[in-house]
């Protein structure tokens, strides 16, 4: 009876708390305002802009050749297939064709970057929700892939790779023999993740039913990517827009139903399966041929819009391109596929404990500098 | 537990986590690897650079600067275009190769040092042509 009046006298109040721009939670500068009830989240609402640089300006005082290095810095974890959208966006407005041993080049270092991205993925999913040893995994297997990509591309995170036009240097006469040795190391691997998160009941118990999301408000929201495909959303851009050596190719599109957390999970590890059995369909036979085609030193698009979408390791980017015949884009807008999986953040948390935000933020999988720009 | 323990116990088959690379004398960078831009010279103090400014057009950031001179050529008695400092903000460098890809004379080149932070940042302005060298006979645009 006692400790009932207790209760009852025990008044709660509504109260603010930030979360970041400085917490190790948030993978990077995102300030999270939150308005809480004792644990319970009433709101979220992100704030943003500590790790703006003006990207889309800085993209209209470039020329198009220089623009692609700066896509490097906007979703760093997929920086090649960011490159690959701008080229691709130029490409298509110049009426280019590319030899198709760029194509295949390209498709191939674009899912070696999508498996990249979700190891890194995975080992911070589990750091997330407290299982440290995750994450020195996750980056043995990443490091096999960024020395590939150091021998070929010259540089571990940001390459800069493609050009308009193709590739700047051909690959790396180790690049095949490395790329082999990886898939062989990652299927052994692969399985070892299961064992130790997808598996663990704790991990389970902390994923399933948390962070729900439906296929409507997926939609709703602008959801992309593993997030959109985690509620039954099918949006993968390989799939439905086939670009680059991506036609030439069978895979099964990720798709999960339940639209919770682990729904999110499921799509990313079966994605990288998926990603690992296309690199393996191109890699015995990258077709020979020249690895770019001479374009003009200085490129002039003809005047009007273009629009170009990949399919990152987050999601849809979108290039969109007004030009109006010099040198430099009129304006530059990329559609970003970090922004719109952001918003639904408060949608999924509202009613949540603190912990489950960490959780199903860290399924959103968000690159700050991508949401910024 | 089995997976974690399975590496435990075979830990002397290789460690999962990776050593900083302190053997500096013999670790072998990469061929590609971006560190920072270089200009090589041989050994009578020559380089290639024609001073045609394609890089400086080429870099996205004013990473690179030149400053050039047209002197008279003892040979044909022509003024010719060259260079006296080609210098090189490494701070503000983005590492996105487009000058070395714009070089026609291959003058510039990349470097494969990793070490590059420093304690004062006017150590990172460097000039890339040695004091008194000249350009390589027979080098032309």
């Amino acid at each position: 009876m006692e400790t009932s009046t207790v209760n009852n006298n025990f008044k709660s109040e509504e109260y603010f708390i930030n979360m970041g721009p400085q917490h190790p939670a948030t993978h990077g500068v995102l300030r999270l305002l939150l308005t809480i009830d004792g644990e319970t989240i009433k709101k979220v609402e992100p704030d943003l802009g500590y790790i703006h640089r003006s990207i889309e300006k800085m993209c209209e005082r470039d020329s198009y050749q220089q623009i692609v290095h700066l896509t490097d810095r906007m979703d760093y974890l997929s920086s090649n297939i960011n490159n690959e959208a701008v080229c691709l966006a130029v490409e298509n407005a110049l009426q280019i064709e590319v030899p198709d041993r760029v194509k295949v080049i390209r498709t191939i270092i674009g899912e070696l970057t999508r498996i990249a991205s979700h190891n890194l993925w995975w080992g911070v999913m589990g750091m997330d929700v407290g299982a440290l040893t995750t994450y020195f995994y996750a980056f043995r297997d990443r490091e096999m892939i960024n020395d590939i990509f150091e021998e070929t591309c010259g540089a571990r995170l940001t390459m800069n790779y493609n050009i308009p036009g193709g590739l700047m240097f051909d690959i790396h006469p180790n690049f095949v023999k490395r790329v082999k040795e990886f898939i062989a190391h990652f299927k052994t691997k692969l399985p070892e993740y299961d064992t130790l998160l997808t598996n663990n009941v704790i991990f389970q118990k902390r994923m399933r039913g948390v962070g729900m999301l439906s296929k409507e408000d997926a939609i709703s929201y602008g959801a992309s990517g593993p997030v959109g495909r985690g509620s039954g959303y099918s949006c993968d851009v390989r799939k439905l827009h086939p670009y680059s050596a991506l036609d030439k190719v069978t895979f099964n599109e990720a798709l999960r139903t339940e639209g919770d957390s682990f729904a999110r999970y499921e799509v990313r590890i079966q994605e990288m399966w998926e990603s690992m059995s296309i690199v393996e369909q191109l890699i015995d036979n990258i077709p020979e041929g020249d690895y770019k085609v001479e374009t003009n030193a200085v490129i002039k698009l003809p005047k009007g819009e273009f629009y170009q979408k990949v399919e990152t390791a987050r999601g849809e980017l979108g290039v969109y391109i007004i030009s109006t015949g010099t040198k430099n884009p009129y304006r530059l807008k990329f559609r970003s596929p970090g922004f719109s999986n952001l918003s639904l953040l408060n949608h999924i948390a509202v009613g949540g404990k603190i912990g489950d935000l960490v959780a199903s933020m860290a399924t959103l999988d968000l690159v700050i500098p991508d949401i910024d720009r | 537990m089995s997976v974690t323990g399975k590496y435990f116990l075979h830990s002397q088959k290789g460690a999962i986590t990776q050593q900083y690379p302190d053997n500096r004398e013999t670790l072998k960078m990469f061929e590609r690897f971006r560190g920072e831009v270089v200009m090589p010279h041989d050994e009578n103090n020559e380089h290639r650079c024609t001073g045609c400014q394609k890089c400086e057009l080429a870099c996205p950031n004013g990473t690179i600067e030149i400053i050039w001179d047209r002197q008279v050529d003892p040979e044909t008695g022509k003024k010719k275009k060259l260079i006296e400092k080609h210098i090189y903000h490494l701070g503000m460098c983005t590492m996105c190769g487009l000058c070395i890809e714009a070089c026609p004379t291959d003058a510039i080149k990349w470097a494969q040092n990793y070490e590059n932070s420093v304690y004062d940042r006017t150590t990172l302005t460097r000039v890339l042509n040695k004091p008194g060298s000249k350009l390589m006979p027979g080098v032309e645009e």
